[in-house]
């Protein structure tokens, strides 16, 4: 890469990251507005359920930090100066610090997403292909029939059918909790983390691999009917060549900034999975901080999430600018003019 | 004149619709009926009487899953509706209002998309106050953005193409000159787009009800059902959440099928890259 094409990749993530924030300043203004408009009370809901674990020093001193009495403005301005310092507030439900509760509770998270996000990325992308080399046989009606079906079943769904063959008739896996019951955080070993994000990791990876298999097909298919792999066939190179030197290049591209464009949609299916399997995550965490009226942790999650899909689109970006050799000629022709 | 795919399609088309109609009238005919408790039948397993057996309270549970799919449907309809007109205005605004508008619409795409779906259906349930104002609402404010792109896109397209360009020459007002030429192109792309967009519809407000963030526990919807059958899996009725479950499979897949068939009945040109490709 010449210096050219480096510094027009610099101003190209630099374009991008301005966005990037403009965006989650616009989530942040959205996620506010939707919340203050509720008619839940978040301190009445809460002084309601823990009424008599709640000092009135506490409630005042709440009551203060959301600032009751201002109007919306001027307490959105008063959030986000303290979530620029770091401070995103106290849970209502967990009583510790947001983001404490939200680093602990996305750590469980990344461990399930991470895992289902690589599984359903190499397998999408595997399929994808066999079903284009297959055009038209089993192989391939079986797979997209397996797309088409997983795409049209709930997550949630998925994840009761799986608890009910694995845990309950078969009892492989345990029902539920990331760890064991009444067990110490630190005797917890890899094993059991392992055994009991399995189920939860499982569902995620069947139902996102149709999306980057479908697309890795057509791609696939696509490249196979280009004039190049034509002409491969005729210097007699094999099906496998041709796949390993033309194909996967222009496959694997794609694939990957759609892997990376779908971790919202992953994050989105962890939120009814990790409550089907009652596993501690971020997702299970929206859910209560949603039905226990939590304002500053759903906040807090809102924010964080939108980070991640963000983070993952601009990393597509960049990946892109990068692999992609015409993002290169493109800097040398700004050089050259 | 018609081929054998087209007929096939066109066919297939008209049983989906005319399955999934009779779905939704049974379940409103069977509202009633979902809602009968009868403690002499309770967990009843499948049998000839009670085909998807019977729950703690010895409701049948055909009835009650023909009733929450029916109000599933019916939901997904009307929100999916709201969305697509949304989709439709913003999509055209976009296109023909200028590069402001334009990128004032694709940042709040952006913005929508930023946010995990369920998420930001989550907020807006929580900002109407929870219950089936809040589902509905945030089904049919969260779901235009992808249609919103293919609109744009198509309006753009067709605003450079030949034909308008020409129409508008021969003196033709922009009014008319759109009604002509860019209508027809327009609907069968918002048509599939709204068939299309059913099936999330009625996903996300299976979904969230599940989580008991959308319709009442006393409502027989999907999501309540299946919501409620997770209790009782561990002691064995795995009925309550195997048929429902297949139930709403098969009425999305029918809805993504059937929008596949009518794209290909109005698009065909692009159905038959095989042959011209």
């Amino acid at each position: 890469m010449t210096l050219a094409a480096v510094n027009r990749l610099i101003i190209y993530a630099a374009k991008k990251a301005v966005r990037m924030a403009a965006l989650l300043v616009m989530v942040s203004l959205i996620t506010f507005g939707l919340i203050s408009a509720s008619p839940i009370d978040p301190l009445q809901a809460n002084a309601g359920q823990a009424a008599g674990s709640m000092s009135q020093e506490q409630l005042d001193r709440l009551a203060e930090y959301w600032g009751v009495d201002e109007p919306p403005v001027k307490r959105y301005i008063n959030w986000a100066g303290d979530v620029l310092k770091g401070d995103m507030g106290t849970s209502l439900l967990y009583r510790r610090p947001v983001t404490e509760v939200i680093s602990q509770k996305l750590f469980n998270s990344l461990f399930l997403l991470v895992i289902s996000w690589l599984v359903s990325g190499v397998l999408g992308v595997f399929l994808g292909i066999l079903a284009a080399l297959y055009r038209g046989r089993l192989a391939d009606r079986l797979i997209r029939g397996y797309a088409l079906l997983t795409a049209s079943t709930p997550a949630f769904w998925l994840a009761l059918l799986l608890l009910l063959v694995f845990s309950v008739w078969l009892k492989l896996f345990p029902i539920g909790l990331s760890v064991p019951i009444g067990m110490e955080a630190a005797q917890v070993t890899a094993a059991d983390r392992l055994r009991h994000a399995f189920l939860p990791a499982l569902t995620l990876s069947i139902t996102g691999i149709s999306g980057t298999a479908l697309h890795t097909r057509e791609k696939m298919i696509d490249c196979l009917e280009s004039d190049y792999v034509l002409f491969a066939r005729a210097r007699g190179e094999s099906r496998w060549e041709i796949v390993r030197r033309h194909g996967l290049r222009n496959v694997l591209l794609p694939a990957i900034t759609l892997q990376f464009a779908s971790i919202s949609e992953i994050i989105g299916g962890s939120v009814v999975v990790e409550q089907v399997f009652s596993y501690p995550g971020l997702g299970q965490a929206a859910v209560t901080a949603g039905t226990g009226s939590d304002v500053p942790l759903l906040m807090g999650i809102t924010m964080i999430t939108a980070l991640v899909v963000f983070g993952g689109n601009f990393a597509a970006d960049i990946l892109y600018g990068i692999i992609d050799p015409r993002m290169r000629r493109g800097g040398e022709a700004v050089e050259e003019q | 004149m018609k081929n054998n795919k087209q007929r096939q399609a066109a066919v297939f088309f008209s049983a989906a619709l005319l399955f999934l109609a009779m779905v939704t009238a049974a379940g409103v005919l069977c509202r009633e009926a979902a809602l009968e408790t009868d403690f002499s039948r309770k967990n009843l397993a499948p049998c000839r009487e009670y085909w998807f057996g019977t729950d703690c309270m010895g409701r049948d549970m055909f009835a009650r899953t023909l009733a929450g799919l029916s109000m599933s449907i019916r939901i997904g309809l009307c929100t999916a509706g709201v969305s697509a007109c949304l989709a439709l205005l913003l999509g055209v605004a976009a296109a023909v209002m200028g590069k402001a508008a334009d990128r004032v619409i694709s940042f709040l795409i952006d913005t929508i998309m930023g946010i995990p779906h369920l998420l930001l259906l989550i907020l807006i349930s929580y900002a109407l106050g929870k219950g089936f104002l809040g589902v509905a609402a945030g089904v049919a404010l969260t779901h235009w953005p992808s249609l919103t792109r293919v609109i744009r896109g198509e309006v753009l397209q067709l605003k450079n193409s030949e034909f308008y360009q020409i129409s508008r020459k021969l003196g033709w007002g922009r009014g008319q000159a759109a009604a002509r030429h860019m209508l027809p192109h327009l609907v069968p792309q918002f048509t599939v787009g709204l068939i299309l967009m059913f099936p999330h519809a009625i996903l996300h407000e299976s979904s969230i009800t599940f989580l008991g963030f959308g319709l009442s526990a006393k409502q027989p919807a999907i999501g309540v059902i299946l919501s409620e059958s997770m209790r009782y899996l561990i002691t064995g009725q795995w009925w309550l959440a195997l048929f429902p479950g297949i139930m709403l499979v098969i009425t999305v897949l029918l809805f993504d099928r059937a929008g596949n068939a009518l794209r290909g009945l109005l698009e065909p040109m692009e159905n038959r890259e095989g042959v011209y490709g």
